[in-house]
């Protein structure tokens, strides 16, 4: 039954026109990700062929529209190893996500005095909307903070779940640090409380394979964007049994039984949660982005992007003025290294690199307290950092040509 | 590409500035902060009779802005409030929306920043100092 993948290697460069028609180096995958072929040509035929609004009409064209799009949910329910279809939901990313997890599910879960613990690593997205939930409810934020090598403490968590402990937010693998989570044994520890768990999956679902049961995530928010498929479309998954409970975050269209001046009944999952109409092709997106990973297939897709990793963090080993956020060792970073270059600000580094066509983030990443954390364990001020970040795409030569530029900095810069 | 920004006079401004510490008995003291960049910096002017006597500043940041902020103060001090003024509305045109040969000429070595219009993620680096000094007044 199963299919023969398809060997990985730089001919996949082909099939992304960006990457195939410039020569810079793209190392960038942590904030969005390039659009290969079979993506671009998804969403084209769909609007050229298929598009109605999906669940509306009774004609033919929109029962197409409607099955492309239970097919993709089908897909993402497939990709992450969630039970049924109606546990997904789509939204426009994984911040939005957070949001209606936060809002629906927080703000009807919490009273007054409850906890939720979040972790220092995150992202504003999973940070911000349960401050702000607490906030509203009088519950309080309690934050789980790592360990100066990019790790997690379970111990540590076990300390700081009580009675009290309604959620725990925390990501699979940190924008910064790189390093992959023991969610399950985190998920674990929040559900002996009866807790839930909220994952956010923006930096782990490209690149290595994820099954939301496995791990016992209640749930998982990611962004279509980072895994090769259009901005604008993200999921939310959430357990059933959770999501049925919960009030409808955004009201609207499509999102009903029925509405009569007295009484609203609403839809079904997933619809009650998506009012309006979906964006139907970055959903079909979606699918022709998983169906572009699975022809590869994790294996070959981790094996790949962890020896580009290794290559990046064993070269900075070498070089004594270079300062890794997290792990110092490559096997705990996937696809993602942040660094400090001795004297030299990170917008400095990365403007250094787009003067030779590299392409790397500075700035906080969006995870401003973990940067600040890190500085106080390290007895020095940490605002930002530069990182790089790799994707099916990139190559060695890449990566060598990123070093090159990298072993220059300081001499650019006067030292 | 290669067009870089960090030529001698920037890194020198930057790596061995003649203006950075804390200057002792300011009677104009304002932070300005680059939230984009996370850049700060703590610009202190003495001020007499109309007159720009002495100006320091202390901070954190990138490059560009430790350096426009230290080319800036070599600027004006021993100038008036006006003439300071003026020359930062220079540099703040020069960054924007461009301006004359002359009137490059008259920003002397902060000249060497025009670059950064071209550069639209580097701009509020380079105008911080700048953009400081014009609310303090």
């Amino acid at each position: 039954m199963k299919e023969k993948l398809k060997q990985l290697d730089e001919s996949v460069r082909a099939e992304f026109p960006l990457i195939r028609e410039s020569d810079i180096a793209y190392l960038d995958n942590g904030a969005t990700t390039q659009k290969p072929e079979s993506v671009l040509r998804a969403v084209d035929e769909y609007y050229r062929r298929q598009n109605a609004n999906p669940l509306r009409g009774i004609y033919d064209l929109s029962m197409e529209a409607t099955e492309a799009c239970q097919k993709a949910r089908q897909a993402v329910a497939d990709f992450i190893g969630a039970e049924d279809a109606c546990e997904i939901i789509f939204t426009r990313n994984a911040s939005e996500s957070m949001n209606l997890a936060a809002y629906s599910y927080g703000m009807s879960a919490l009273q007054e005095g409850d906890e939720i613990i979040v972790s220092t690593a995150e992202h504003h997205s999973n940070f911000l909307p349960w401050k702000q939930a607490a906030a509203t409810k009088g519950a309080k934020v309690v934050y789980f903070d790592p360990e100066e090598d990019g790790s997690f403490d379970l111990d540590k968590l076990k300390g700081l779940i009580t009675e009290k402990t309604k959620i725990l937010a925390i990501t699979q693998i940190s924008n910064v640090l790189g390093r992959i989570n023991d969610i399950k044994s985190m998920t674990e520890l929040i559900h002996s409380v009866g807790g839930v768990a909220v994952i956010d999956g923006a930096q782990a679902v490209a690149h290595i394979r994820v099954n939301v049961r496995e791990l016992g995530a209640d749930f998982y928010a990611f962004s279509g964007h980072k895994m090769y498929a259009p901005m604008g479309i993200g999921v939310l998954y959430g357990r059933k049994e959770l999501l049925e409970k919960m009030p409808p975050f955004l009201y609207g269209g499509e999102m009903i039984e029925s509405v009569t001046k007295e009484k609203t009944v609403f839809a079904e999952l997933p619809y009650k949660f998506e009012a309006g109409t979906v964006d139907a092709g970055g959903a079909i997106g979606l699918h022709a982005a998983i169906d572009f990973i699975n022809q590869y297939g994790f294996e070959q897709i981790v094996a790949r992007e962890n020896a580009l990793t290794a290559r990046i963090v064993n070269a900075m080993k070498e070089m004594p003025y270079i300062d890794i956020l997290g792990d110092k060792k490559a096997c705990n970073h996937h696809g993602i290294v942040a660094f400090r270059v001795d004297g030299v600000h990170p917008h400095d580094v990365a403007q250094v690199f787009a003067d030779e066509g590299v392409c790397v983030r500075a700035g906080h990443h969006c995870a401003e307290p973990l940067h600040r954390y890190l500085g106080e364990l390290a007895g020095i001020r940490v605002h930002s950092s530069t990182r790089v970040s790799v994707g099916i795409y990139n190559t060695e030569a890449e990566i060598d040509r990123f070093l090159d530029v990298l072993s220059q900095i300081r001499g650019k810069m006067g030292f | 590409m290669n067009n870089t920004l960090y030529n001698e006079i920037i890194n020198e401004h930057n790596l061995r500035p003649y203006h950075k510490y804390h200057l002792e008995g300011a009677n104009l003291t304002l932070e300005g902060v680059n939230p984009s960049c996370g850049d700060e910096i703590t610009l202190s002017l003495k001020v007499e009779d109309g007159i720009i006597k002495d100006g320091a500043y202390e901070g954190d940041g990138c490059a560009i802005s430790q350096a426009s902020a230290d080319i800036m103060l070599d600027m004006i001090i021993g100038k008036t409030k006006e003439e300071a003024l003026h020359l930062c509305d220079l540099f703040l045109r020069m960054i924007k929306e461009g301006i004359s040969p002359e009137e490059r000429d008259e920003l002397e070595e902060a000249g060497i920043l025009e670059s950064v219009s071209h550069m639209p993620a580097r701009v509020k680096c380079a105008v911080l100092g700048w953009r400081t000094m014009k609310e303090m007044f």
